[in-house]
């Protein structure tokens, strides 16, 4: 009986277990490794040259260029989509008209509301992007023809063309297609809070900013706080990567102006055939995300509430 | 309120003015209220607004003439040209890449849900030294950045002869989705008795025959969840496809969207573009709509543990 089990234990690992060994783990010691030579990635021999690629990397303009954009990428991005998503999941619980016995109230058709918004979230990043290149172009694209159509045929910026704004640009295609899974999460949350809690602050005279601010935010901490680290690993990782790299001239430009840290790795490694330095860029990328988890877990720990 | 203001020593007249007293207060609040009413429908609509523009847009732009999106973007097509959705399809290779996208998501989904439960059961249910070393190193896979690992990657899969291959894809798709799934289905295990696995078991059933005739049934509501997860995931991937399946007949669709959308720069093809971009959304939207709720469930699950 014994020996069956461990047979049956061994035979059931074996084949997943060697999968994510060969596939996930073994490339990624390999990195690290890499990161200390000068492979090229196109011959097989390379030598060890120590922390040399670190402090070319620390001399590196582009590096710090896009350690920059990611870094604003990691601060802005979730707080505007889970800020959206905090005000409009609000929005859709308790800013419906007060029905009998009910102090605080849905609006109507809110699943109408939460259909609609999550749609985004389904769709791959990819169409999104190349959607909102489109709409992004500066001649005949859905913005600036209905700026001409309104009468602002001064204001036609130049959107992704412009450095200025490039990255901004990048920055709205991946807020619109997060903010709906947030609401629908936050919305979820919300809808769990007793309305008990509601009632009581009301009827003590507290108007509906402050039950935001004093029930909801604090009861809702958990989910946000795990949403806060999802959007910064999403703007750190794949889902930024495609958007500049599908959107942005270039890609990463214009004039560098969108180059973020997984597409300078991915240049540096496949463009530029240095795959030694890329793995380095990419130990630095592992840095800053885990810096990021890190900082987002100390700031937000606070006193569990149940409820 | 009013209310306590009346003097304490006449109870009597103090249900009356509650009464007269209340619909004094309760007209401001109630616009206070539709105030809010309005306010949140507004902003709520506007958001929608700009949630579904840009798609009916792509829609209403792939029935245009492309002299019709440059010209006049905002208005309705002047009769559905549809043949912009056949040049699409045939021409810039849109059923190919349709067909390769199927090819690997149908193998790497299927390889997933087996593997994945296989290892999360075993994982779940059974203790042996080792049991919470191999959950970690599966979790771990999380939370870290891929593009990290998508270097050396490209190398094992070219050393292996798996680079710009169906097969080579669809492991890498299986290694890179089993952290999640694992995550999962482990605590699924978990919340399923153990009482019917053990009457099977005493009955004389194996192991393996437990697992796949009595609890692969029970955890079926597990697997539509994780299995809606990785099917979005595994069909809207771009990354590890750009990397490691660069063959030109080869290519998955969100690669065949790009590819369409840079050819296009020179052709001008923009209602080509459009009709591949919505021929791309049509089949997740549909998907979309039918499964609105085990889809929401499956994408929130992971974010609420």
């Amino acid at each position: 009986m014994q020996h069956g089990k461990y047979r049956f234990i061994v035979g059931f690992l074996v084949v997943p277990l060697a999968l994510y060994a060969i596939f996930v783990i073994w490339p990624f010691v390999q990195s690290i490794y890499y990161s200390f030579t000068d492979w090229t990635g196109l011959s097989p021999d390379f030598k060890m040259v120590g922390f040399d690629n670190y402090s070319r990397m620390l001399d590196d303009d582009i590096f710090w260029k896009s350690l920059q954009h990611s870094v604003l990428l990691v601060l802005l991005l979730p707080l505007v989509t889970l800020g959206l998503a905090l005000f409009f999941a609000f929005m859709l619980n308790v800013g419906g008209r007060r029905r009998k016995n009910a102090t605080v109230a849905g609006v109507r058709g809110s699943s109408f509301y939460k259909i609609a918004y999550f749609f985004p979230q389904v769709l791959s990043i990819v169409i999104v992007a190349l959607l909102f290149q489109f709409a992004f172009n500066p001649t005949s694209g859905m913005l600036n023809s209905t700026l001409k159509a309104v009468g602002l045929k001064s204001l036609q910026p130049d959107w992704l063309g412009d450095p200025n704004l490039a990255l901004y640009c990048v920055m709205v295609v991946l807020i619109w297609s997060t903010v709906g899974f947030f609401v629908v999460l936050f919305s979820a949350g919300m809808a769990s809070i007793p309305k008990d809690f509601y009632e009581a602050a009301l009827l003590d005279g507290a108007d509906r900013i402050t039950t935001f601010f004093r029930i909801t935010l604090p009861l809702l901490w958990d989910t946000v706080q795990s949403g806060w680290v999802y959007m910064g690993i999403l703007a750190l990782g794949v889902e930024a990567f495609t958007a500049v790299q599908v959107m942005t001239v270039g890609p990463g430009g214009p004039d560098y102006s969108t180059t973020i840290l997984p597409l300078y790795v991915y240049q540096t490694a496949f463009r530029d055939a240095q795959a030694g330095y890329a793995t380095t860029i990419g130990v630095g990328l592992l840095i800053v995300t885990m810096l990021f988890a890190g900082i987002v877990m100390r700031l937000g720990r606070r006193e569990r509430l149940e409820f | 309120m009013k209310v306590t203001e009346t003097p304490p020593a006449v109870p009597a007249p103090r249900s009356p003015v509650t009464k007269t007293d209340a619909p004094a207060g309760e007209p401001a609040k109630k616009s206070e209220g539709a105030v809010l009413n309005v306010f949140s429908h507004g902003m709520l609509i506007i958001w929608a607004v700009l949630v579904v523009m840009p798609l009916l847009w792509a829609v209403m732009a792939s029935f245009k003439t492309d002299d019709a999106i440059l010209s006049t973007p905002w208005s309705l097509p002047d009769s559905l040209h549809f043949e912009n959705w056949s040049r699409a399809w045939t021409q810039a290779h849109m059923s190919d890449y349709f067909l390769n996208t199927l090819m690997v998501v149908g193998g790497s989904l299927v390889g997933t849900l087996l593997l994945g439960s296989m290892a999360a059961y075993v994982l779940a249910r059974f203790d042996f030294p080792g049991n919470r070393f191999i959950y970690y190193l599966f979790i771990g896979g999380m939370s870290f950045p891929v593009i990290l690992a998508l270097v050396p990657l490209f190398f094992v899969m070219n050393n292996m002869g798996l680079l710009n291959s169906v097969h080579g894809l669809i492991l890498v798709y299986i290694a890179y989705s089993l952290p999640f799934t694992v995550f999962f289905l482990t605590s699924f295990f978990r919340t399923l008795p153990t009482s019917i696995a053990e009457a099977a078991m005493l009955d004389g059933a194996s192991h393996t025959r437990t697992f796949f005739q009595v609890m692969l049934p029970m955890a079926k509501p597990g697997l539509i969840s994780v299995g809606i997860f990785n099917f979005l995931g595994q069909w809207n991937q771009y990354m590890l496809p750009t990397v490691l399946n660069t063959d030109p007949d080869g290519k998955v669709l969100s690669q065949g969207l790009v590819e369409l959308a840079t050819s296009q720069g020179y052709k001008g093809d923009w209602s080509g573009l459009f009709a591949g971009l919505v021929m791309a959304m049509l089949p997740v939207l549909a998907a979309y709509i039918v499964f609105q709720r085990q889809v929401v469930a499956g994408l929130t699950a992971g974010a609420l543990k």
